[in-house]
């Protein structure tokens, strides 16, 4: 689909954490382009943390290779790849309280040097940055006065105003409610169509994830089960055996939709 | 405007150390007078650094360890210089210098100590363990010197405890030339620190995303922020509270972010610390009082109130 070459490239990607019996993640492989939206999905525990990891240079593969923009993610100065690659992570704390436009200055911090001071450039990307997730209104409240929906606006702001060729977003819906949760996807589907960003997310949301991206990786305890698009990959029977529970799938705007069966009550005897 | 407030307040309260004192200098004779310049100016002087090196190792240990009520002698630093200075005095050792040594050298074995443990699993620097690690040596050093004072001479380690309960009474222009020198790497390597310290805030996976370099972060915030604690025990005692609570009013007025926060904290807790050793000289002359004392009783109400701010908000 892309003939651009990719910013993200993951060869057969092996890893397994000091101490554990068997490996955390095997045989995967993982390509995103400009203007790419990949979803990368399985249960809890199935590898998809450990793969952000390898694919951002945080571990280091046993074997197989993870590189950004042909070289190696490890080899990356940290100050440059996150000049590169913008991450929403899971989790994160606010030691001191911090206003809006001060945690997406932050954001600013992988383009300035040393000592220099924040430039009108640094300033102009900010409000691009809130502008573009509809946070411009927040941008002088205290962080800690926003909804759990304005604050993961927020997060993908500061990660914008690294102004990323990829951005990485770990389980960004978690803990949102149904109007966050869809603002926040088609908020990334409109960066990637519209300024061409490549996008990189772990969920374990199917039906989202068949909705707004171009493919889908499905793990299961750290190997992979199918890749590709989302209606060859979110079949029933695959769907069923990963995640252990009995669905029934329907179609959506021709995207593979997920509903998971009662549990039929056992006969009483 | 804050920053002239708070550079009036620093000229205002090292101007007030030079011309107070128990010995009453016309000010006439203030350019003259042997006491102001041999004893007093060099005194104001020291104090000034030592406030500032505290109050800036405090506000870098502050976001390192991700603690805000973490101070620079919280790490084990004052058990082992401590320690340094009683062994020293029980072992007799006498000279100008050999306090200050002794304590270096304690503080030092202590900061290696607890750096050690910090690094488990050979690389990362984990901040947890450098708290626990640095109470723990500490409590381990104190038993020791209080081990070493319960067999020892009592006359003697009278001055051991005035002295680690901090005091510039020894100020010279020695004193501080060497601080002079010594301060300004650890300082410089603080400061560029400054925007790697502010993203470690949101925890040490966030910050490696932004592009902080954690690892070596965290390595070079403590051994600075220690070296600095340590020459500042070395020159005037354990001297408490400067490092606690002068980061916290810095960050009221500057914010969080270090690069104007370090500063601030510099330049307040200099003058802080001439204020409090000015009147721990001047309330109860001819007497003095440990500086280490004057710093508690204004530090530890203004701590209260900072307190009451944070369960309020």
């Amino acid at each position: 689909m892309s003939a651009a070459s990719p910013i993200l490239r993951m060869r057969d990607v092996r890893y397994r954490y000091p101490g554990a019996s068997q490996d955390a993640l095997a045989g995967v492989s993982l390509t995103v382009g400009p203007g790419e939206f990949h979803a990368v999905l399985g249960p809890n525990g199935s590898g998809k943390t450990t793969l952000v990891r390898l694919a951002l240079g945080a571990l280091i593969p046993a074997g197989g290779t993870s590189e950004i923009l042909e070289r190696p993610a490890r080899a990356w100065p940290r100050q440059e790849l996150a000049r590169v690659v913008g991450v929403v992570p899971q989790r994160e704390d606010n030691l001191f309280p911090q206003r809006v436009r001060e945690t997406v200055l932050l954001g600013r911090y992988p383009h300035l040097s040393l000592w220099g001071k924040e430039r009108p450039e640094d300033h102009a990307a900010i409000e691009r940055a809130l502008a573009a997730c509809d946070a411009t209104q927040l941008a002088d409240r205290w962080v800690w006065t926003l909804s759990g929906g304005e604050y993961q606006r927020v997060r993908v702001a500061r990660a914008l105003a690294q102004e990323p060729r990829l951005l990485v977003l770990d389980e960004p819906a978690v803990s949102l409610d149904l109007r966050h949760e869809m603002a926040l996807f088609e908020l990334v589907r409109g960066l990637v169509d519209r300024v061409g960003l490549g996008v990189l997310m772990i969920t374990h949301d199917l039906n989202l994830a068949a909705r707004y991206a171009d493919t889908v990786l499905l793990l299961s305890e750290g190997r992979p089960v199918a890749a590709g698009a989302p209606a060859d990959v979110l079949t029933r029977e695959t769907v069923e055996r990963v995640f252990s529970w009995p669905v029934t799938m329907q179609s959506v705007d021709g995207r593979p939709q997920m509903v998971p069966l009662r549990q039929p009550k056992e006969p009483v005897a | 405007m804050r920053w002239m407030l708070l550079g009036t307040v620093a000229v205002l309260a090292l101007l007030a150390s030079v011309v107070l004192g128990p010995a009453a200098v016309p000010l006439s004779e203030l350019g003259r007078s042997d006491i102001v310049w041999n004893l007093r100016a060099p005194r104001a002087v020291l104090a000034f650094l030592v406030g500032g090196s505290l109050g800036v190792a405090g506000a870098g240990l502050q976001a390192l360890v991700r603690n805000p009520l973490a101070d620079p002698f919280l790490l084990g630093l004052s058990g082992g210089a401590g320690l340094g200075a009683v062994i020293a005095l029980a072992l007799h050792l006498t000279g100008p210098w050999v306090l200050p040594l002794a304590a270096f050298a304690g503080a030092l074995a202590a900061l290696g100590l607890v750096y050690r443990m910090g690094l488990v699993g050979g690389a990362a620097l984990d901040p947890r363990i450098l708290l626990l690690g640095g109470v723990a040596v500490g409590a381990f050093a104190a038993a020791i010197t209080t081990a070493i004072v319960s067999l020892a001479d009592a006359a003697e380690l009278r001055n051991a405890f005035l002295w680690l309960w901090g005091g510039l009474s020894a100020a010279s222009w020695d004193s501080v030339l060497l601080l002079v020198l010594y301060a300004p790497v650890p300082l410089a390597v603080l400061l560029a620190a400054a925007r790697p310290l502010d993203l470690l805030a949101l925890g040490e996976e966030p910050a490696r995303y932004l592009g902080a370099d954690v690892e070596a972060v965290k390595r070079r915030v403590y051994l600075a922020a220690s070296l600095l604690t340590a020459a500042a025990v070395a020159v005037s005692g354990v001297i408490g509270f400067v490092g606690l609570v002068v980061p916290h009013i810095a960050r009221l007025a500057w914010g969080h972010r270090h690069r104007s926060l370090l500063p601030a904290a510099f330049i307040g807790g200099g003058a802080l610390l001439a204020i409090a050793d000015t009147l721990a000289r001047t309330v109860v002359a001819p007497r003095e009082l440990p500086v280490g004392v004057v710093t508690a009783l204004i530090g530890v109400p203004v701590f209260a109130l900072l307190l009451r701010r944070w369960t309020i908000a």
